[in-house]
């Protein structure tokens, strides 16, 4: 509304400003609902609903009739349940799902911190060759992109097979003479397991926001620095990487969050084996023995991936700020602290209304 | 200013009043509980509704009823092939009070479940089913609190394939097997296999090692009773199994196709698995043991008394929101009819859940593990009837997995296994 506003006086004569803005303001208006309702419907609803939910306890079992019955108000009991490990009156014995929280919990920080750090290492990598003019570029290009445009259930069907005990990974490693590992069921295999079938697939989703971004930078610094007489390390460190942050910041922020809700690969590649249940196939495990505690859960999770792109929107932000001075850097930094948070905005909504729903 | 103000509060107030709506709506929606429950004869058109049917037995079914009764016709719903989507499927539309599904077919360890939550019509009274002829395990797993509430279609049992050219007489007992071991060490193949991986096939086998030792998942009156000696000898003898390399390592990546690959690639000596491997090692292409094979009931703990099978198999129940319920019990009745099960056991390959079927002689001639199976679905014990299924099959399988994959010693997973159960069974 307010870009309307100021638009409206630039453009349109005096005269006739007045009405045009009362016309306007109720057309806004008009046109706002629409957005408000949906966004309600969608992300609020969900959002509340869930909340509201995850403060009432899952059904009992009246022992008279063997029928389920409504539990009542629950309190914070749902929250205890996961937090502090409360099954009932004493805590949680393991092979209950309420046990499975911390150890989800890490090992889903763990995918986090291990798939976006190669990930950002391989997909700079990645940009910076795809950024390059060279024959068959086109080829590498396509040829880098193959693998985010297979869906996660197909990438991790692939793996399945390629990770079986009789399956290629193991012949290779066979050859060099390493005993066979259970990629599907061994803790630390099948942590890697998943991580490099994370990786692989997401690689190019970084490498392309990366790619964007480089492709922003204008040649003529380059060429100055060239002149200027900087190795190929100083190049990349003072004016590439610098360059390159905030669309990094907002390819980082959006793979980090989707690794925090990592569901069907895992779900799919080990099926939770070897301590690799993620937070979210922890989610829908709880919602099939009863769905106010996972209301809770999903609310907790939704909490913690809420703080994590905070942090990242703060950070990112700051970093933004400190840039080197001038008025059109300066503006451009701005425009695209805007985009960043927008981005970000986004993605933490999305991943409300997943969890809510 | 004052304009901008005044529209900002309209806006809001156009946004308070969106939610209000929503709230109005959904609260309604949550506390409406008009489940149409009408007249038990009222009779017309339904939808039966099962997972995938993957050997084309559901459509000339459904038309064979469709053509004696034109007025109740039936409509077949297939869901995927996945046990886990098929059972959320259901409980969507049950949750949702629909009257859209009004046959259902529930795996065996739903039943509990859906009866508890008041979804499933009980079939007693007007609705009752005659259940003589059926094998008694497969009617136990549709009871929940004394009451059937679905009718067996079909069963499953687990049973032992063992290679005849290496052994010739199956082993009975579970300490015979692990002697046989030395014929597949000096063939250069593993020993023993089941399903290990952590699934829902781990809670089938690992309950059928406890249960084969004498050992108990609950009582009777649902109360875990896991922490015995019994059971604890039974998943010992298992551990030991993984330990001694009787059980290969991978085998903890075995789900039932894993396991029939390995067998049917000759690298397996004794497989469990179901019945459904044996026509696909007798004529899948890649089968290198098409007439090297033969079936035996599960080993036992001791010489006489063979291994204990769980059960598996489908039910078919009436949903409590059906509006043609009558229609819906002859559809039952039509369902689990000796005709029918023939039918299905012939096309289909699925076990009957009515006795006299097992010594038909036709059905023998074509599948002679026929009488094996039926020994094992005697002696099968369901898996615990409980409305926390989901909950008691995590206890399950995760503290038998400690145990196989060597993480915990089988006392301790025992005893972790029924704090789990208490814990799942108090419902928190």
């Amino acid at each position: 509304m307010s870009a309307v506003a100021q638009g409206a006086p630039q453009t349109k004569p005096p005269k006739l400003r007045k009405s045009l803005n009362a016309g306007q303001g109720r057309l806004g208006l008009l046109l706002v609902v629409p957005t408000l309702v949906f966004l309600t419907v969608i992300i609020i609803y969900p959002l509340v609903w869930a909340i509201v939910l995850s403060f009432q306890k899952d059904a009992g079992l009246d022992k008279a009739t063997g029928l389920f019955v409504e539990g009542g108000s629950a309190g914070f009991s749902n929250y205890t349940h996961w937090l502090l490990q409360r099954c009932g009156e004493t805590s949680c014995p393991p092979g209950t799902l309420g046990s499975q929280f911390y150890s989800a919990f890490w090992v889903t920080i763990f995918f986090t911190v291990v798939s976006v750090t190669i990930e950002i290492i391989l997909g700079m990598w990645f940009a910076i060759i795809m950024n390059k003019d060279f024959k068959g570029r086109a080829l590498v290009r396509a040829a880098i992109l193959i693998p985010w445009a297979i869906p996660t259930a197909v990438t991790a069907k692939l793996f399945y097979f390629i990770l079986a005990y009789d399956g290629i990974a193991n012949h290779l490693l066979g050859l060099v003479g390493i005993d066979p590992l259970l990629w599907t069921s061994d803790p630390w295999p099948a942590k890697f397991a998943i991580i490099i079938a994370d990786v692989w697939k997401t690689t190019p989703f970084m490498a392309l926001l990366i790619l964007a971004g480089l492709q922003l930078i204008p040649s003529d610094v380059y060429e100055a620095s060239q002149i200027d007489g900087a190795s190929r390390w100083q190049t990349f460190t003072k004016i590439t990487l610098p360059l390159v942050k905030v669309p990094l910041m907002v390819a980082v922020l959006f793979r980090t969050l989707d690794v925090l809700r990592i569901y069907d690969l895992p779900a799919i590649l080990t099926g939770g084996a070897g301590g690799t249940t993620s937070l979210s196939m922890l989610v829908i495990k709880q919602i099939r023995a009863g769905f106010h505690s996972a209301a809770a859960l999903s609310t907790i999770v939704f909490i913690i991936i809420a703080i994590v792109a905070w942090l990242f929107i703060q950070f990112g932000g700051a970093e933004v700020i400190q840039r080197p001075p001038g008025s059109k850097k300066k503006g451009k930094g701005d425009d695209d602290t805007t985009q960043a948070t927008t981005a970000a905005a986004m993605v933490s909504n999305t991943s409300m209304g997943g969890g809510g729903a | 200013m004052a304009l901008y103000s005044k529209r900002r509060t309209l806006t809001l107030l156009a946004g308070a009043a969106t939610l209000s709506l929503m709230a109005a709506a959904c609260s309604s929606g949550s506390n409406s509980s008009s489940s149409d429950t009408s007249a038990d004869n009222s009779r017309g058109p339904i939808t039966y509704v099962q997972g995938k049917d993957n050997s084309d037995i559901l459509a000339p079914t459904v038309a064979a009823w469709n053509k004696a009764h034109p007025n109740e016709k039936v409509t077949a719903k297939e869901q995927s092939d996945q046990a886990d989507q098929q059972h959320d499927d259901l409980v969507q539309n049950f949750q949702a009070k629909s009257d859209a599904y009004d046959v259902v077919s529930v795996d065996v360890v739903w039943t509990a479940e859906f009866a508890a939550k008041g979804w499933l019509t009980p079939l007693k009274g007007d609705m009752a089913l005659d259940t003589t002829g059926y094998l008694p395990a497969t009617v136990k797993a549709a009871t929940y609190n004394n009451t059937l509430f679905a009718a067996p279609v079909s069963s499953d049992g687990g049973i032992l394939y063992y290679r005849k050219d290496l052994v010739p007489t199956p082993p009975t007992t579970i300490d015979d097997m692990w002697k046989d071991c030395a014929i597949a060490k000096k063939n250069n193949m593993d020993c023993y296999a089941g399903q290990f991986a952590k699934y829902e096939g781990l809670t089938v086998n690992a309950t059928e090692w406890m249960n084969t030792f004498g050992g108990k998942v609950v009582d009777d009156s649902g109360k875990p009773v896991v922490d015995s000696p019994e059971s604890l000898k039974g998943l010992t003898a298992l551990v030991d199994g993984f330990k001694q390399g009787y059980i290969p390592k991978q085998a903890l990546t075995y789900q039932e196709e894993q396991g029939r690959q390995s067998f049917e690639a000759g690298k397996l000596l004794f497989l469990r698995n179901w019945p459904y491997v044996y026509n696909l090692a007798l004529t899948d292409a890649s089968s290198k043991v098409k007439t090297k094979f033969a079936v035996a009931p599960l080993p036992g703990a001791t010489a006489g008394n063979p291994g204990t099978s769980s059960l598996g198999g489908h039910s078919a129940a009436i949903s409590a929101y059906s509006k043609h319920k009558a229609t819906a019990l002859d559809f039952l009745k039509f369902l689990t009819s000796e005709e029918q099960q023939k039918f299905n056991m012939e096309k289909g390959s699925l076990a009957p859940t009515r006795e006299s079927l097992y010594s038909d002689a036709s059905l023998v001639k074509t599948y002679p593990y026929l009488p094996t199976l039926l020994k094992s679905i005697q002696s099968a014990v369901p898996r615990p009837v409980t409305p926390f299924y989901p909950a008691v099959t995590t206890a399950i399988q995760d503290n038998s997995y400690a145990a196989i994959s060597l993480a915990t010693a089988p006392d301790q997973a025992l005893k972790n296994m029924q704090a789990a159960l208490t814990a799942a069974i108090s419902g928190s």
